[in-house]
């Protein structure tokens, strides 16, 4: 749902008093190939994928109804749930830090809006988000590899004790690709929240610091008030992100070491095309889009709430 | 405004590390890209002798000239088309409103956070089945199916704003809806269609699960796909790799740099409306 859509102006739609055209049912024609191409590659997908998982195939042979006994397995067998969970530890990364710099960053920096320092931010912090996830991993497994460049730092400033390959080890290895989702969210979430500070009324300011406020209380009293569309509009885009991250844990570990970096969009690709447990990789893929509703549903109604 | 000194210049400081932070990553693969292929380079030492040649290297073994070509020939398939059946249905939605629109409306919407790994294993028989795998049907038509959502809600939200007058004074004219749409509404929604463009163009270029899972040849692949391939054919010989990667991400890298206001205000908008 467009989040602005409450702002635009729009045109007083009076269902009543318009007199109804005799071609009024003309506009289906218009919906009639978006909505062909919509529900042949999306909706009728869906449907089966919410058929398969009830059915344990292999996707060549007959199938067997199992009933909801690949769900049962999913949320009973730890190594099976592990997944999940992951997913969940990532959006601490590809969500919460994001968001929380992006706010620091954008409220420090809203006193040079203007300068030409920010006009060349905007490019730099951008760059992440133009160029394929899967360049994103490759260039941070070079990184964090263990003759990387993390690792030279480290030693550079006496840390070899801390040197590892981040990305190999069980302990560091999610974390490490948390860390590849943020920089590439960072410079987004940024933007964002510059541009809806943009939109705050400079008057709030000018008299927050007559009545003697700080920056820390002008942040907490008025910034952030002010930008729940916009922090709401970060936690759903990289809430998303993060449940449904693929390219980079595919490039960066395969999932590995272990089961350490498994998540529930790569689980599904290693189950349905290289195990062939179509059943239970649907049943992962019909909670994978549960929990996205799931999480996401709630964030769109705060932030909606907020615009009364 | 008042702002002090000092807040100015932690400001500066940390928007300058943010754009450290954010570059080095890019700067590291090109400096190791330089060095002879099959070294371990470190982190980021300028080589003795700077290998220019692992571009080309690069480019001749991975073919990247047909993966230029594949890419291209994808995006056209799907731009074009998702452009033009997003704007059909966001004018009806958004302009005509007919019986019944709220509903069809909200059946596109549901699609909008749908994690393409729900629906790739069905999508993978289908597409089988239709014959088209290993094509590069396979990765354009399900590619415009999974636009649809966000190109009818992004048409959507530009023809609420459109003042019926507009529609009244060309009905009056004798137009006809489809003249209509076509002479009238389709012209004034260009910038709206630009943005749509350049977010669709991004999208389908550094698509990468459905290059993967539904064509095996790279050649046929988006430019992302191939870059796996790529990685597995080469993970061991690190600058060539790197060489490879800034290959493959320079082109959405240049298109970018020449229309980087148009692509921060659509990616920007884009995510609002998302």
């Amino acid at each position: 749902m467009a989040i602005r859509s409450g702002s635009a102006p729009r045109t007083p739609a009076a269902p009543g008093r318009r007199t109804r055209r005799p071609g009024a049912w003309l506009g289906w024609l218009f919906v009639a190939p978006a909505a062909l191409m919509y529900t042949v590659f999306v909706l009728r997908p869906l449907l089966f994928t919410v058929q398969y998982s009830f059915y344990d195939w292999n996707g060549i042979g007959a199938s067997t109804w199992v009933g909801l006994e690949n769900y049962t397995r999913l949320f009973t067998d730890a190594e099976q749930f592990a997944p999940i969970l992951h997913a969940f530890e990532l959006i601490l990364f590809f969500s919460g830090i994001p968001v929380v710099l992006g706010l620091f960053v954008a409220a420090t920096i809203r006193g040079i809006a203007t300068s030409r320092l920010a006009l060349v931010a905007r490019t730099v912090l951008f760059l992440p988000q133009v160029i394929p996830l899967v360049a994103a991993g490759i260039m941070w497994t070079w990184l964090l590899s263990s003759t990387g460049l993390a690792n030279e730092l480290l030693s550079a400033v006496g840390l070899e004790g801390l040197t590892r390959a981040w990305l190999g080890d069980f302990g560091t290895a999610l974390p490490a690709v948390g860390v590849i989702g943020a920089w590439v969210l960072v410079g987004l979430c940024t933007l964002l929240l510059l541009a809806g500070m943009s939109k705050i009324d400079p008057a709030l300011y000018e008299s927050a610091r007559l009545d003697g406020a700080g920056p820390i209380r002008e942040f907490f009293a008025i910034t952030l008030p002010s930008l729940r569309q916009e922090i709401g509009v970060c936690v759903t885009v990289t809430v998303i992100a993060a449940l449904a991250s693929f390219d980079i844990v595919y490039i960066a570990t395969q999932g590995g070491p272990g089961n350490s970096t498994m998540v529930p969009g790569l689980e599904i690709f290693y189950l349905a095309f290289s195990e062939r447990e179509v059943g239970r990789a649907s049943a992962l893929a019909v909670v994978l889009v549960a929990l996205v509703l799931v999480c996401v549903l709630p964030i769109q109604r705060f932030t909606r709430d907020g615009n009364r | 405004m008042i702002v002090n000194r000092r807040e100015t210049l932690t400001g500066r400081v940390l928007l300058i590390l943010l754009m450290v932070i954010t570059v080095v990553p890019f700067i590291s693969l090109f400096v190791t890209a330089l060095h002879p292929s099959g070294t371990y380079p470190d982190g980021l030492s300028w080589p003795d002798s700077p290998q220019w040649g692992n571009f080309a290297d690069a480019f001749r073994s991975a073919h990247m000239g047909e993966l230029l070509l594949s890419s291209a020939l994808i995006v056209a398939g799907v731009v074009p088309v998702s452009l033009l059946l997003g704007t059909m249905a966001g004018f009806a939605f958004g302009h005509l409103r007919m019986p019944g629109h709220r509903i069809g409306f909200l059946i596109f919407v549901l699609g909008l956070t749908l994690p393409f790994e729900g629906i790739i294993t069905p999508l993978y028989y289908q597409i089988r089945d239709m014959g088209l795998l290993n094509t590069r049907w396979a990765i354009i038509l399900p590619l415009i199916g999974l636009f649809m959502p966000f190109s009818v809600l992004w048409m959507r939200a530009h023809f609420v704003t459109m003042p019926e007058d507009i529609s009244e004074a060309a009905r009056i004219d004798g137009a006809t809806t489809w003249q209509l749409f076509r002479s009238v509404h389709v012209p004034l929604a260009r910038p709206a269609l630009s943005s749509l463009a350049i977010l669709l163009f991004l999208w389908t270029w550094n698509q990468f699960l459905l290059a993967i899972v539904l064509v095996d040849d790279p050649a046929k692949r988006t430019m992302a796909g191939a870059l796996g391939a790529f990685q597995g054919q080469w993970g061991t010989d690190i600058p060539l790799l790197c060489a490879g990667s800034l290959l493959i991400l320079a082109p959405t890298l240049t298109v970018f740099l020449i229309f980087q206001r148009r692509f921060v205000a659509a990616l920007l908008q884009g995510s609002v409306k998302g």
